[in-house]
């Protein structure tokens, strides 16, 4: 059914540290290597090595210029994908049944067996998080790797989403963000993660860390004391006597 | 979002037919070969509209999946309605043949249904919150007043027809006006969309990909914006002005055969604009509207 489930036991997802991310695109290859071959359809690529190439991604990351009224411009680099959202409006538009929320952990997914494909849950969700395949027909989105984190064939630091694993940087973090004493949750508590277009009112459940404030030139630099070299012993005799010469 | 012509086909000619056969339950008395012809043309019109919807669909063996979702899904009860609409309204369309003399009441019920459908479609869309300038009562009102019209005209009811005219005008001329600010109104930004607003003015550095996909030719369809003026003067030329000079001012039955193509290619250009002018929010991740 496509009505949702009021709470769900957990609500696994995503925190995004926008901080670290560098903009290697390594999560969309990984995404795209890992769901290739597992859940459901694979992700077609039309005319992939033509010269207007297109194909379905889960994931994708953009790049922002940031300018603050007073600093230096910020690059910020932002991989977006399915937020698996609290009060997810794809599901509740889905006339076939096809799309639903678990209620055991939150993770929003398409059957693709029963799947129309006639795209109202993309036009429904507000972040573009999902993209129909041209080959089959069918609506893709991120699965959360569900058929990696319960996977008891993979060795247990591999159970997790392969943005996740594959991320050099460690920008990317997964875990339950219903329970409060989860890695994730005091992440998030501590640097003050955030929702993206909340005015949406659709309640995701990954959140984004913001970019921390670059240094001002103006400011002090936080080394200024470590320059500021007193010597001891034999040196600070030297220097001491030097001095008064 | 892209105008797909399958799409605006079914709304238009579903909504008119739709329209038609619920007037042609309630108000008009046709018997014999006059009613076979005139409820022909009406169920004629719901169901090409409704087959034209199947040609945007990636699976469309699967359509009878369809039917599950009435609890929480408005295109799943748009196909209940529709169904039963043509259902109850068939063996009214019999009776009205035949003179079988089945109760009115039948004919009110499927009305009510006939109008239900077209409500729906209209709800479709404006439920659909990423898309700001749907999100508002005035859609499905806008789409019923398009079916009442259209049915009128169709129906050749001089003195309905001009009000209903009168009246689509002034709801065109209002859905535009509502739909102008609607997307300012949501408050969807840039800044919101990346939650980076706070810390200073966003803009696009590099685009996440080079070439098109999906979102982009869906949803983030930008072609023949600057020719909204024009199109909407157009559409009010077409669907609302000529179609209400001929049935003022051409005798007797002639009115209704000059006006119902008129409006049709002015509810075209309507439903047109419709889609090409409705902005997703998702285009707000790549810099467009």
């Amino acid at each position: 059914m496509t009505c949702l489930p009021g709470k769900t036991d957990r609500a696994l997802g995503l925190v995004i540290d926008l901080d670290t991310c560098v903009g290697c695109q390594a999560c969309v290859t990984a995404c795209k290597g890992w769901n290739d071959q597992g859940y459901g359809v694979p992700l077609s690529d039309q005319n992939p090595y033509g010269s207007k190439p297109s194909g379905v991604f889960l994931n994708r990351v953009h790049s922002y210029q940031v300018q603050p009224e007073v600093a230096a411009p910020m690059i910020v680099n932002f991989p977006r994908s399915c937020l698996h959202c609290a009060d997810a409006p794809c599901v509740t538009v889905c006339p076939t049944g096809a799309s639903y929320k678990r209620v055991e952990d939150g993770i929003v997914l398409v059957n693709e067996d029963a799947c129309v494909g006639c795209g109202l849950c993309a036009w429904a969700c507000p972040y573009g998080a999902r993209e129909m395949d041209a080959d089959e027909g069918v609506m893709k989105k991120c699965t959360l790797c569900v058929d990696r984190i319960y996977n008891e064939n993979l060795p247990e630091e591999d159970r997790e989403p392969a943005c996740v694993r594959t991320c050099p940087t460690g920008a990317r973090h997964f875990g339950d963000l219903n329970d409060p004493q989860s890695a994730v949750s005091q992440l998030v508590a501590a640097r003050s993660g955030y929702d993206l277009m909340p005015e949406q009112g659709a309640k995701p459940t990954n959140k984004y860390l913001p970019p921390r404030k670059k240094d001002r030139p103006d400011q002090a630099s936080l080394l200024a004391p470590l320059l500021d070299i007193k010597a001891t012993g034999f040196a600070g005799w030297l220097d001491r006597v030097l001095g008064k010469i | 979002m892209n105008p797909a012509p399958s799409v605006i086909i079914f709304t238009v000619l579903s909504g008119m037919g739709f329209g038609y056969l619920a007037l042609l339950g309630t108000v008009h008395d046709y018997s014999g070969v006059a009613a076979l012809a005139h409820w022909f043309m009406g169920f004629f019109l719901a169901t090409a509209g409704l087959v034209a919807s199947a040609f945007h669909l990636g699976n469309p063996s699967r359509a009878w999946r369809a039917f599950t979702q009435w609890r929480s899904s408005w295109l799943s009860r748009e196909a209940w309605f529709a169904v039963l609409a043509l259902l109850v309204l068939a063996p009214v369309a019999l009776s009205a043949w035949l003179g079988l003399g089945l109760p009115r009441a039948l004919g009110w019920l499927g009305a009510a249904l006939a109008f239900a459908t077209v409500a729906a479609t209209g709800m479709i869309y404006a439920q659909i919150r990423a898309v700001p300038r749907w999100h508002h009562w005035n859609v499905p009102v806008l789409f019923l007043v398009f079916a009442v019209t259209g049915g009128c005209l169709l129906a050749g009811l001089r003195g309905p027809a001009i009000a209903a005219l009168v009246v689509l005008g002034a709801g065109m001329v209002l859905h535009w006006r509502i739909g102008d600010g609607a997307f300012a109104r949501a408050g969807s930004t840039m800044g919101t969309a990346t939650g980076l607003g706070g810390l200073g003015q966003t803009s696009v550095f590099e685009p996440a990909h080079t070439a098109g996909n999906y979102l982009l030719h869906e949803m983030i369809y930008v072609v023949c914006r600057r020719h909204v003026p024009k199109l909407r003067a157009l559409a009010l030329i077409l669907a609302v002005a000529l179609p209400l000079l001929a049935m003022l001012f051409l005798p007797g039955r002639y009115g209704p055969y000059v006006a119902v193509p008129l409006h049709l290619l002015g509810a075209l250009a309507q439903r047109w604009l419709f889609f090409a002018q409705a902005e997703h929010v998702v285009g707000l991740y790549y810099g467009k509207r």
